[in-house]
């Protein structure tokens, strides 16, 4: 069994590139380069050298003692929350936008949800010289301020999306849109693995480094670079897959995916994509979504703008329907106590995104033996505003 | 011999005209296909909506909203269809994502289209490869077209193997770009059109995007066998007066 892509671009059943004519040289161009530019000696030293000097890898892999002892558990945090910007999105617009300078573009633009990406995309931008638009749906601008700010600070142009309902898939809808207009000169950094291929694999790529460090991390710490369980929380599902990549053929280690489940999971108010949706197409690639009957796309809710996406990448879906992966869900509220409690017991604010993969370690059970990573995809001050409300801090 | 082909066998300068489904009314379908028709188009597209038309301006993102906001789906689009046949005799076809295909099921999509009389279709961002793995067979079934879409960036290679492909015609893009914007005729677009006349395909072409003017409609005819307008019909209509801004629009394109 493989999980990863296969030539025609599929994982299994899902994936592809289902997009009209007008993007098909743009995406085109991509899928006939982007191995062999990523592969290239340059750019893999330029790639490692910004990862290092500018982004501040390799990130922590760090042993939570207090966190260990409360599960009966060696509970590791991968701190991406320590990296250049916040997060774990900077991994993979640092790829792109060197990808982009070899394609010859002078345009980039991006979607951006929370606005964790569209940081990422504008700071590249600004480091390297290259005009930058971020789409953005206009109640995520409401939601997420600093966010906003922080682009318009480092120069990019932020374009609220007023179609559909106004927040993450929308703003996807209005890049593809501006891509479809100009073909030419523009490349479209995806913040997620999600799109038409080759994006999911190009970003999962980038997003590898993560689980590439955690194993040599792993080795270090413990002796053994397999740990019993690998936990992550899923929106279009980047972060996951880039802690996941290098332990996806380990099938010993087993790979827990965290969705938001909102309100809960039947309440109508959920961004569980594996429970509530079906096998679909969305943005390009033939995955699993949360729709109608009638195949419209439903509107998902969580309390983390970076989990609030109704899709999933087409090799998360894979990982789900081959059973490689087990997908599970966590509801905002247990999302944010799972946030205090790691502040107060480690001292790390996580991003609620983050705080849903380590909410699912109050559902696990453990012997005292198991080693466990947890993906701490971001930090939490872009969600001081939500904690403040919801804790009246 | 299908309507498609004895159309295009039979006239030139054809007319085609866009519009999206349960738009303005939910029950509009099939009373603006006929009042189409009677105003001299010899061609529908009639689009199903979508939640996420990636392909489309602002003008079919509306319309598309606001017809699903009052209740269109595929289910329903057929059965306000299965009149269809009683009252338009020009050759329609259905346009709209893949997604909804999909959850209806292709081959019960294509079935439904022959019951009530539909001749093809438009999928834009189904792909050619997946088309010709999956689908082909059952649309030729049915005896349903499948028009695929070319733009000026679309190589030869990929244009011949569209050609082979498809048995209705073939929908030129006149510029890459979404709906609903004007058609501004350079020497690129004037160049790619040639390019397109001088490879001599086996199916008749037909320009879409930014057809919304007598002008334009008649630059597009020039290099195609017609032109397809949209953004610019379904903007004109007025749900107070359907007929009559119908008719007005139509005027200007059949002086």
């Amino acid at each position: 069994m493989s999980y990863f892509v296969n030539d025609k671009g599929y994982y299994g059943d899902f994936g592809g590139a289902y997009i009209p004519e007008m993007l098909y040289p743009n995406v085109e161009e991509l899928r006939q380069n982007y191995l062999k530019i990523i592969g290239d000696e340059s750019f893999q030293k330029e790639f490692h050298q910004l990862l290092k000097d500018y982004v501040g890898r390799p990130s922590p892999l760090y042993l939570a003692k207090r966190l260990s002892k409360k599960y009966n558990a060696n509970i590791f945090l991968k701190r991406e929350d320590l990296n250049h910007t916040g997060a774990h999105k900077i991994n993979n617009t640092i790829g792109q936008i060197l990808l982009a300078e070899r394609l010859g573009k002078k345009r980039i633009i991006a979607e951006t949800g929370a606005g964790q990406h569209g940081v990422a995309t504008a700071t590249v931008c600004a480091l390297r010289g290259l005009e930058c638009v971020v789409y953005m749906g206009e109640v995520d601008i409401e939601r997420q301020a600093p966010n906003v700010a922080r682009m318009k600070m480092l120069g990019a142009k932020v374009v609220p999306a007023t179609s559909g309902s106004k927040t993450l898939k929308d703003a996807t809808n209005e890049a593809m849109r501006d891509w479809i207009n100009n073909p030419v000169d523009t490349h479209y950094i995806i913040g997620s693995v999600v799109g038409p291929h080759p994006y999911p694999d190009m970003v999962a790529i980038f997003q590898s480094i993560i689980s590439e460090e955690t194993k040599k991390q792993l080795i270090e710490q413990t002796g053994n670079d397999q740990p019993d369980y690998v936990l992550a929380c899923v929106g279009g599902g980047s972060n996951a897959m880039g802690m996941f990549f290098h332990f996806i053929d380990d099938e010993n280690v087993k790979l827990v995916a965290v969705e938001a489940g909102g309100k809960g999971v039947d309440t109508g108010f959920s961004a569980a994509t594996t429970f509530l949706g079906k096998e679909g197409v969305l943005h390009g690639s033939r995955s699993i979504l949360m729709q109608t009957e009638d195949g419209q796309v439903v509107e998902p809710h969580s309390v983390s703008a970076g989990l609030d996406y109704p899709g999933i990448g087409p090799q998360h879906a894979h990982l789900f329907k081959t059973g490689r992966g087990q997908y599970v869900s966590i509801t905002d509220d247990e999302a944010l106590q799972a946030g205090l409690l790691l502040t107060q017991m480690e001292g790390i604010i996580p991003a609620i995104e983050s705080a849903h993969a380590l909410a699912y370690l109050e559902k696990m059970t453990f012997t005292g033996k198991e080693n466990v990573v947890v993906c701490l995809s971001g930090r939490g001050d872009k969600d001081m505003d939500t904690y403040m409300k919801y804790f009246n801090l | 011999m299908s309507r498609i082909k004895e159309l295009f066998q039979n006239k030139k300068n054809i007319l085609s005209i866009y519009y999206t489904a349960g738009y303005p009314g939910l029950n509009d379908t099939v009373n603006i296909a006929e009042a189409l028709e009677q105003a001299g188009a010899d061609l529908l597209e009639i689009g199903f909506p979508y939640s996420d038309p990636v392909a489309d301006g602002p003008t079919i993102q509306a319309s598309s909203k606001q017809s699903l906001d009052q209740g269109m789906t595929l289910k329903l689009l057929f059965e306000q269809l299965a009149a269809l046949r009683k009252r338009v005799n020009i050759p329609v076809l259905l346009m709209g994502y893949v997604n909804p295909l999909l959850q209806f099921g292709v081959e019960n999509f294509c079935k439904a289209c022959v019951e009530v009389g539909v001749d093809g279709c438009i999928v834009p961002d189904l792909p050619m490869a997946e088309y010709e793995e999956l689908y082909q067979t059952i649309f030729e079934e049915n005896g349903l077209s499948n028009i695929f879409l070319v733009t000026p960036q679309t190589s030869p290679e990929r244009i011949r193997k569209i050609d082979g492909l498809t048995n209705g015609f073939i929908y030129l893009i006149s510029t890459s770009a979404t709906t609903g914007q004007h058609l501004q005729v350079s020497e690129d677009t004037e160049s790619y059109f040639s390019r397109i006349t001088a490879m001599k395909l086996n199916n008749p072409t037909m320009i879409g995007f930014g057809i919304n003017s007598k002008e334009t409609f008649d630059k597009a005819c020039q290099y195609a066998n017609g032109a397809i307008i949209g953004s610019a019909f379904v903007k004109a209509l007025d749900p107070n007066d359907l007929n009559g801004s119908i008719k007005t629009f139509m005027q200007k394109f059949k002086q």
